[in-house]
């Protein structure tokens, strides 16, 4: 095992926030009930309210929970000044009001109180603040709390995605808003970048990267932007997963022969063999209470899910039927995982439930690959295809409602949602 | 402007050379000596030319191509990189790397993993045929590194292959 710190000179980074810009968002269908919201545009500092307003509105949409009731001219921006009965015609259930502003300091503050049209209520004020410049930030936290309030789920829009993005030779490594906005260049090389996975607590981020001249694994801090090269064995050194503590990892190596799953501390030492199948065992991915790894394998001639316990022992093949299953994930609750299921030349994101054992297909099938859960389980990122280009994709868990994002340039690859803040 | 033009055209070159047989790329490089072969052909023939720089040469073949999700050297290409695994005996100083790639089927991650079965594989029968490991590194690009990028058959064949590519 090496170990080696890169410094700035071997890889270019970059910090730009242009690179691959989100420049639009296609949502396709709706949830079955929608909760039906007029968001009243904040009063105090017009033109950051609306800019706020957008961005709730549009993560609020997003989820397909939501059906947006236009306010058609009233604006009250205090509890006194709502006629309910104004908002009952106009069939919303629910109401946000509030201020925006900027304090001396640049900060941006707003508060606001969410109304329930039918019961007459107030369902609670919330002051939200954040640094100059965050204003995406304080919308994603405000549809958090609209959402958290009216589904009784968590809110996922104030989380983090990351993905891959190429461009002929060029691979950047990008995190972003779960919404493909605000992204940030953390990598930049003219080889591969593959498999990124986040560390639980969001902090640093394991991937893959071609710069050494084949696949070898590195941990980069989010914050310090420091490397470290973690597995760096001859042939391949893949699919990096972390465990829900972040005291271990598991890796995909070649160094025994074929592509086997081990077991590392994220500094690179303690490496344990996990799998002796000789056959492809890849994709590990660790079950939320840190039991079992999910995994892909052909070792029973096609490429089939398969579960491990991290302590050893045998492999237990989950997925039956036609076709080949791919990229396993977890769900939060670990009830269920996704992958993706191929099957006459289409590939489509596809779950199932461990007590069923029924597979349900949740995307209508085509170049649909690499599925992740956001933290709440409610949506699935997934990499998709549209307009000739690699695309980031979101379905709901139920399959309902579906979100297209085009990025500026190139092909966005390899998605994967981050935890909760 | 002009290094991307001279690269692209370079790139070209090596692409038609890996992806035909050694009969066609043969032709044109025996067109082009033809002019100047009544002014020095003594001298080329007092050199010793290394074979792996012979277009008429097996050796001129860098590539062994695959079916579907299938790793193992088919018979068609066995001849070829026996021919290397020989030429490699007699050229101990001579280092090759094996780059396994695949079609874009499959999950990124497999296709690296199978990829790399697929070098490996290149690199057993080498070593079955006289090279020594030391010679060899096999590595995986996966799906990573496409020949060709459209969705059918005709890309997907272009991609699933090893890549015989020899050091300076």
């Amino acid at each position: 095992m090496r170990f080696l710190r890169h410094g700035l000179a071997a890889v270019l980074l970059a910090y730009s926030s242009l690179a691959a810009a989100v420049l639009e968002i296609e949502i396709v269908g709706a949830g079955e009930n929608q909760i039906p919201i007029a968001l009243v545009p904040f009063g105090g500092d017009e033109k950051l309210a609306a800019e706020i307003n957008g961005i709730v509105a549009a993560d609020l949409q997003r989820s397909g929970l939501f059906r947006l009731v236009d306010p058609a001219g009233k604006s009250p921006h205090e509890p006194g000044e709502v006629n309910y009965a104004d908002w009952q015609v106009r069939g919303a259930d629910a109401l946000s009001i509030g201020q925006a502003g900027v304090l001396a300091d640049g900060r941006i503050e707003v508060q606001f109180r969410l109304l329930d049209a039918v019961k007459q209520i107030d369902l609670g004020g919330h002051a939200v603040s954040a640094a100059k410049g965050q204003v995406r930030a304080v919308g994603h936290r405000i549809a958090d709390l609209i959402y958290e309030k009216l589904t009784g789920d968590r809110g996922v829009f104030s989380t983090r995605i990351v993905y891959v993005n190429r461009q002929g030779p060029r691979y950047k490594l990008i995190v972003a808003d779960s919404d493909g906005y605000n992204e940030q260049v953390l990598l930049s090389l003219n080889e591969p970048i593959m498999s990124p996975a986040w560390s639980p607590d969001g902090s640093h981020l394991a991937y893959v990267s071609f710069e050494n001249g084949h696949a070898a694994v590195y941990v980069q801090s989010l914050y310090t932007r420091q490397r470290k090269l973690i597995a760096n064995f001859e042939g391949s050194n893949s699919a990096p997963a972390w465990s829900p503590d972040g005291a271990l990892m598991a890796v995909v190596l070649t160094r025994d022969g074929s592509s086997q799953i081990y077991l590392v501390r994220p500094d690179g030492s303690n490496l344990r063999r996990m799998t002796f199948s000789g056959a492809i065992d890849t994709e590990p991915h660790f079950s939320p209470d840190g039991q079992h790894l999910l995994f892909a394998s052909d070792r029973g001639g096609s490429v089939q899910i398969y579960r491990m316990a991290v302590s050893g022992g045998p492999a237990e093949r989950m997925t039956f039927g036609g076709g080949n299953n791919y990229s396993p994930r977890y769900r939060h609750d670990g009830k269920v995982f996704v992958f993706t299921h191929r099957e006459n030349g289409r590939f489509y994101i596809a779950t199932q439930d461990f007590q069923t054992g029924q597979m349900e297909l949740l995307t209508a099938g085509g170049w649909e690959k690499k599925p992740s859960y956001a933290p709440n389980g409610k949506l699935i990122l997934y990499a998709s295809e549209g307009r000739g280009r690699g695309i980031l994709a979101t379905v709901s868990s139920d399959g309902r409602v579906k979100q297209n994002m085009f990025t500026q340039s190139g092909d966005a690859r390899e998605p994967v949602w981050g935890p909760l803040p | 402007m002009k290094k991307l033009v001279i690269s692209v055209v370079l790139v070209n070159f090596l692409a038609a050379c890996a992806s035909h047989p050694p009969a066609e790329t043969s032709a044109p490089a025996a067109e082009n000596a033809a002019p100047v072969a009544a002014t020095a052909p003594a001298a080329s023939a007092a050199v010793a030319v290394d074979p792996l720089n012979d277009p008429a040469s097996i050796l001129a073949g860098r590539s062994v191509y695959y079916p579907f999700d299938v790793s193992t050297v088919q018979e068609a290409d066995k001849p070829l990189v026996q021919a290397h695994g020989k030429y490699l005996a007699e050229h101990a100083d001579r280092k090759v790397r094996l780059e396994g790639n695949c079609d874009e089927r499959g999950s990124n991650e497999y296709n690296l993993a199978l990829g790399q079965r697929r070098a490996d594989g290149v690199k057993k029968m080498l070593e079955l045929s006289g090279a020594k490991a030391a010679q060899l590194e096999s590595v995986s690009y996966g799906e990573e590194k496409p020949r060709a990028s459209a969705h059918e058959e005709a890309a997907w064949s272009q991609n699933r292959r090893t890549d015989l590519n020899y050091s300076k």
